[in-house]
């Protein structure tokens, strides 16, 4: 009997240990550190160098095409119905649909957006679609610039990474379809919710918080600014929220909370990293994508490309950084492609734009309407 | 041969006669027929049963499962009554309190936090009726009460969760979900939301008295295990009459830190640390949205907080220049 037990537990012990080693998840050392904050903060972000490696290696940008030639006739006046893109030459022209079809569509060629018998035809809805990314493209290199893309820029090629639909992307997520009645509501959580990195947390705060241009610039904000309450504060309930909205961030670029927080005091700006200014400019980018490029196109996608609730297809910070807090290495991609680096379509509206650093006087810069396709 | 240094304990008693304890008065009873498990005896007294169940027991055992059941079926619902995925999502799923704008009405719709509070009405009276239970099985045996007092200390931590704190805060939506991860995500959200519960000095203190606890209980046990081969499982006799187990034991820990316990204050010590456990637990989570909104600052103002070099240039709140707000 005895013996009997010690063999049972020893083997069950034995294939616990064995299971453990195969399902947590552990990571193999070596590990690599980064110190971005003072000693003793714990403000370090933590890698395997294997990991490192792999995410740099799997997030190169592409080479740039060859310089165009110089001169030559404008392709506003070669080809027709040029809207956003008829200032560069002929040559220019050409070189940036060869570098689209590559960042975006290398397998179908031309044809993903063009009717080849009427390279003018705007019929097919990827086209107008396209289009109107160019312009969000120059939108975010021109007007984002100082606050959050910096001198690196981006191509289509940042999201799309050589495929037509970017890798990620999401959809407003209504939940299981529940069974009505007096069944109790999951109040938009407990799932395992890659959207939050499978915690138990609200699995759609990426709507509360990135899907539109006009979400209050305090929602995620959670914190009482004095020690002592002065009125009634959050409930819990927005705390978890901003949580999850934290862990998508995390999540997408590959970097724990330190590398923005001082995590004693999550809210305190000026415990905090210039990294948490940037991502802060970076989550109204992010609005003003969904909100002012995103949100319009919803009538030029067929069905087949929006959400079960057919809502058009987001962008968030994954979207782009792909795991890394630069995307594609922090490579100056825009430096080959000065025409996407300005906005060439000057209209109308609307919407007022990032906040800029620089002085108030200063007008911030329009968001260009869409060209009607 | 050095049986005390098992992880299991080596010796079981077997009366001949299963011990059915003091007689009962007439018209009670005792439930279920004594026997002996080798398995059991591995960890506790092999002798299992029998239980006394009484009406309050009984009552505390029917009011858990309606809890039980409440909970659990609200969580298989959510996956729409799919069996593998209730078993593979069990972590994940939980029964939430009523959101904020139904503050602190008594039944707001079920399917609304309803349930939650069913539950909730339940699972504290199965929690209330044992703790009698315990107090008057206690009394029963002529014992005192400790028991029974630090087990109402961890209800303390329990009602303030579920109950005094919401109560004070002026809505169900404060307190607790019940499920695994759920309420794991509650505890860390609810620190966040507070500006670092580590600033309270009552989660100070309950941390404290929760790793001393484990720390005592090792030196104990470690203690009395490794004098057993002189008789020191005699623990408390030896409380007056000292023998060698006790004298080496104390002289163990009086050269190692220079000062020792006694086989009484041990005791002691082991019980008020657990029960300042969640005491002061209870305390600092009463305080928190009640009296304080966000420790970091509270701990900044009594100087509790060190203010650290500032490493790079300052930071300021985007909100907060001009021009800032987009």
């Amino acid at each position: 009997m005895k013996t009997f037990f010690v063999v049972l537990g020893a083997s069950i012990a034995f294939f616990l240990t064995i299971a453990m080693f195969g399902t947590s998840g552990w990571e193999r050392p070596p590990l690599t550190t980064t110190q971005n904050g003072f000693r003793g903060t714990g403000m370090d972000q933590v890698h395997t160098r294997a990991e490192v490696a792999e995410i740099r290696d799997a997030n190169v940008a592409p080479a740039p095409a060859d310089p165009a030639e110089e001169g030559g006739e404008l392709a506003g006046q070669t080809y027709e119905n040029v809207k956003v893109l008829s200032g560069l030459t002929t040559n220019e022209f050409n070189r940036l649909m060869v570098s689209m079809t590559e960042w975006v569509a290398p397998e179908q060629g031309c044809t993903y957006c063009h009717n080849t018998e009427n390279m003018a035809d705007d019929s097919l809805y990827q086209k107008r679609v396209a289009r109107r990314m160019l312009q969000m493209t120059q939108h975010i290199n021109s007007d984002w610039k100082a606050n959050h893309v910096g001198g690196t820029g981006v191509t289509c090629y940042t999201c799309h990474r050589g495929q037509p639909v970017p890798a990620n992307i999401w959809f407003t997520n209504p939940g299981p379809n529940h069974t009505s009645g007096f069944v109790s509501r999951n109040n938009g959580q407990n799932m395992a919710a890659p959207s939050v990195g499978l915690a138990s947390l609200p699995y759609d705060s990426l709507t509360e918080y990135l899907a539109d241009k006009s979400i209050d610039n305090n929602a995620i904000r959670v914190n009482a600014t004095t020690a002592l309450p002065t009125s009634k504060g959050k409930p819990i309930q927005d705390a978890e929220k901003t949580y999850g909205l934290m862990i998508h961030m995390s999540e997408g670029l590959g970097v724990n909370c330190t590398f923005c927080h001082n995590t004693r005091a999550i809210s305190n700006w000026q415990q905090s990293t210039p990294q948490r200014t940037t991502a802060w400019h970076g989550i109204r980018m992010v609005r003003d994508i969904n909100g002012n490029f995103m949100e319009p196109l919803t009538s030029t996608f067929p069905r087949n490309r929006l959400g079960v609730l057919g809502d058009v297809p987001k962008v968030n910070c994954t979207t782009c950084h792909n795991g890394q807090n630069k995307p594609l290495n922090g490579a100056h991609v825009v430096d080959a492609y000065p025409e996407l680096t300005k906005v060439t379509v000057a209209d109308v509206v609307k919407t007022p734009a990032p906040a800029p650093d620089t002085p108030p006087a200063e007008t911030p810069p329009a968001v260009p309407a869409a060209p009607q396709p | 041969m050095a049986y005390y240094q098992n992880i299991f304990s080596e010796v079981q008693v077997r009366p001949v006669t299963p011990e059915l304890g003091i007689p009962l008065p007439s018209g009670k009873h005792r439930w279920g027929k004594p026997f002996n498990s080798y398995l059991i005896g591995l960890f506790g007294n092999s002798q299992v049963g029998p239980i006394y169940i009484g009406y309050l027991g009984a009552l505390s055992f029917a009011c858990g499962l309606i809890a039980f059941e409440i909970i659990g079926l609200n969580m298989w619902a959510s996956v729409n009554w799919d069996p593998v995925q209730f078993v593979r999502q069990l972590p994940w799923l939980a029964l939430e309190p009523p959101r904020p704008q139904y503050g602190l009405r008594v039944l707001p719709p079920l399917a609304e936090g309803g349930w939650w509070l069913i539950a909730g009405f339940f699972l504290t009276a199965s929690v209330l009726l044992w703790w009698l239970r315990l107090f008057r099985r206690a009394k029963a045996l002529g014992l005192g009460y400790h028991v029974p007092w630090a087990f109402a200390s961890a209800i303390w931590l329990f009602l303030v969760l579920g109950f005094i704190r919401p109560v004070l805060m002026g809505s169900w939506s404060e307190a607790v979900p019940f499920g695994i991860f759920p309420h794991l995500d509650w505890t860390a959200a609810f620190s966040l939301r507070y500006g670092n519960l580590f600033y309270n000095p009552f989660h100070m203190l309950s941390i404290v008295f929760l790793y001393g606890s484990t720390l005592l209980f090792a030196m104990h046990g470690g203690t009395i295990l490794a004098v057993s081969r002189f008789g020191g499982e005699r623990e408390i006799d030896q409380i007056v009459d000292r023998g060698t187990a006790t004298e080496r034991a104390a002289l163990f820990w009086r050269w190692t830190m220079g000062f020792n316990a006694t086989m009484e204050s041990i005791h002691r010590w082991a019980w008020w640390f657990a029960v300042l456990t969640t005491l002061t637990g209870g305390i600092g989570i009463l305080l928190t949205g009640t009296v304080v909104d966000n420790w970091y600052l509270w701990a900044v103002k009594h100087g509790v907080a060190p203010a650290y070099p500032q490493v790079y240039g300052p930071i300021v709140d985007p909100l907060s220049q001009p021009g800032g707000t987009p």
